[in-house]
């Protein structure tokens, strides 16, 4: 066909970034926490991994098949998924259990609202608050075992007055899920993802720093509390993989840092005046249910609008 | 007679309160944790039904119009506590597990909605019958909730186990359970059809949403609807412009035929 003469609608420029690349740096930024939690934790972690990874594709897969949709998986989403679930598990746990959670986290809440892009809440995030909910007895407390036997995570240690050695949590060689013991680990994968512009610093910088005021006002007036409660529990985990996912998280420039305080906020409430010892998971999903609102308020003013006072 | 019948299939089936009307979402929502709870639920609703359509019906008359809803609440509660004070003579254990739903119970849609839109307006005998098949709906909708919600977060079934304690999913005896189930059942009720009042206008629609744009007031549904209209009468125009092309062209050869033969 002659270009010169092709009409065709808008848009004309197109990016070469797409989901599939988007997705892949992801999964690749996860994979310091990975080698890691597998190095640290043993095979069990690895087949954590791969269940959890083979459950949320396949579940994908089986679900799109059934319903006649285009079949979605080869964009990576559901890969994501599964990772990020499998990192948020302890190592001990049964395997069924987060085969359930994948299949859940995919089904129910990415599906069954329409798939990429429509899911109101971080789907592996939903799926693991749906386990631990359902089975509290497996996702803590004596699942964390170290070396065989088990022990409190420095959260839970700190949550009953006790202290923790801040360079071991920053280094990993503590108990925890599989991904999320490692800050330096973490900290390689999201300085890749930063690299790669794939996340803005925005919500992560604002969820940091919110949390570490809080926890310094509320909690104990001691840098090295703030520290530890930042080194501990899926905080940074949370704050690089799962808060900034973009279907779940404001486009707006202001409300991701607005969503970034209240994150910050919300975790520093959970963890300081809650029942349980973490309140990553927990801050992200309510804070996912607030995005249409922050978004809402935080429009920017349309190009040529500016200075023209309504 | 018929007519009682009739207000049986349309209470259990065709309105079914809890997946079709969608009444009354309170306490099936926090009830049916286990499945005596729900059936206890539903039998204690339906009693209270019955009875509170046979009277403001035989008082429909009687009763002002512009204070309705003070008497209909004035007979609903004091049928609720008579039958509370059975339930605590008779059942004492099933008083205990539903608590404050049993008094919640006078304020229950579905025993105010079927007092106003159809025990006010209808006669005693076929009033009765309507709760009856209200009653009856409700109880089965929140018994085959509650049989889920028991089976998967306790592992059990009207108290005999099924699944091994390992392997029950806490979740569904909790609030969040709750909805899952409902919404996995009405999904179900939807997708297999059955005769109901939402699914009975779907039959003959291409629309999701059943095509009746006589309830709707979505303007994308309306322009939409308008679209497949117009493309539905293309497509008959089409259909017969070939149709008489067809006719033309046989009409044609049969002529030539007949030239033939006249040569």
């Amino acid at each position: 066909m002659n270009k010169l003469l092709n009409v065709s609608s808008s848009p004309h420029a197109r990016s070469n970034v797409l989901t599939q690349n988007l997705m892949l740096d992801v999964a690749i930024a996860m994979i310091p926490a990975s080698v890691y939690g597998v190095y640290h934790f043993g095979l069990k972690a690895l087949c954590v991994l791969l269940v959890t990874v083979a459950g949320c594709v396949l579940s994908e897969y089986v679900y799109e098949s059934l319903m006649g949709l285009p079949i979605t998986v080869m964009d990576g989403s559901a890969l994501v998924t599964g990772m990020i679930l499998g990192l948020n598990m302890p190592p001990e746990i049964p395997l069924w259990i987060p085969l359930l959670g994948g299949v859940f986290a995919i089904i129910v809440v990415k599906q069954l609202y329409g798939g990429l892009g429509q899911n109101f809440m971080n789907p592996a995030l939903a799926g693991r608050c749906f386990l631990l909910i359902s089975f509290a007895g497996h996702m803590s407390g004596s699942a964390f075992k170290l070396d065989g036997v088990s022990t409190a995570t420095p959260l839970a240690v700190m949550k009953n007055g006790g202290s923790v050695d801040v360079a071991a949590m920053f280094v990993g060689k503590i108990p925890g899920t599989i991904g999320e013991v490692s800050v330096i680990a973490l900290l390689i994968g999201a300085a890749y993802l930063l690299c790669k512009k794939v996340i803005s610093i925005r919500i992560p910088a604002a969820y940091l720093l919110s949390f570490a005021v809080f926890v310094f006002l509320f909690g104990q007036h001691d840098p090295a509390f703030v520290l530890a409660h930042l080194c501990g529990g899926g905080l940074i985990f949370g704050a690089f993989f799962m808060a900034t996912d973009y279907v779940t998280s404001p486009i707006t420039p202001n409300g991701q840092i607005v969503f970034g305080i209240l994150l910050g906020v919300l975790t520093g409430l959970f963890r300081l005046f809650g029942g349980a010892p973490e309140g990553v998971s927990y801050a992200i999903i309510i804070s996912n249910l607030m995005v249409p609102l922050i978004e809402k308020v935080t429009l920017p003013v349309a190009f040529g609008k500016e200075g023209k006072k309504a | 007679m018929n007519k009682c019948m009739e207000r049986l299939y349309n209470g259990i089936i065709k309105e079914n309160p809890t997946f079709v009307l969608m009444l009354g979402m309170c306490p099936t929502l926090a009830t049916t944790t286990t499945a005596v709870n729900g059936v206890g639920m539903g039998l204690t609703t339906t009693a209270v039904l019955i009875f509170s359509n046979l009277i403001i019906s035989s008082l429909r008359k009687i009763i002002p119009d512009r204070v309705r809803i003070p008497a209909y609440i004035v007979i609903v509660a004091s049928l609720v506590t008579i039958v509370q004070l059975f339930l605590k003579a008779y059942i004492p254990f099933l008083d205990k597990s539903l608590g404050i739903f049993i008094p919640l119970i006078v304020v229950n849609c579905i025993i105010l909605g079927r007092a106003e839109a159809y025990a006010a307006k209808n006669g005693p005998l076929e009033s009765a019958f309507d709760g009856i098949g209200m009653g009856l709906g409700f109880t089965l909708g929140l018994t085959c909730i509650a049989v889920f919600r028991e089976l998967l977060g306790a592992g059990t079934v009207f108290g005999f186990t099924i699944i091994p304690e390992a392997y029950k999913i806490a979740i569904f005896g909790l609030a969040p359970g709750a909805f899952f189930v409902l919404a996995g059942l009405t999904a179900l009720q939807n997708k297999l059809k059955m005769p109901s009042a939402t699914n009975g206008s779907a039959s003959g629609s291409v629309l999701a949403c059943g095509g009746n744009c006589m309830n709707c007031t979505g303007s994308a549904c309306m322009a939409n609807h308008a679209q497949l209209e117009t493309r539905r009468l293309q497509a008959q125009e089409d259909a017969l412009a070939a149709k008489k092309a067809d006719v033309a062209q046989t009409q044609a050869e049969l002529s030539a035929k007949l030239d033939k033969k006249d040569n």
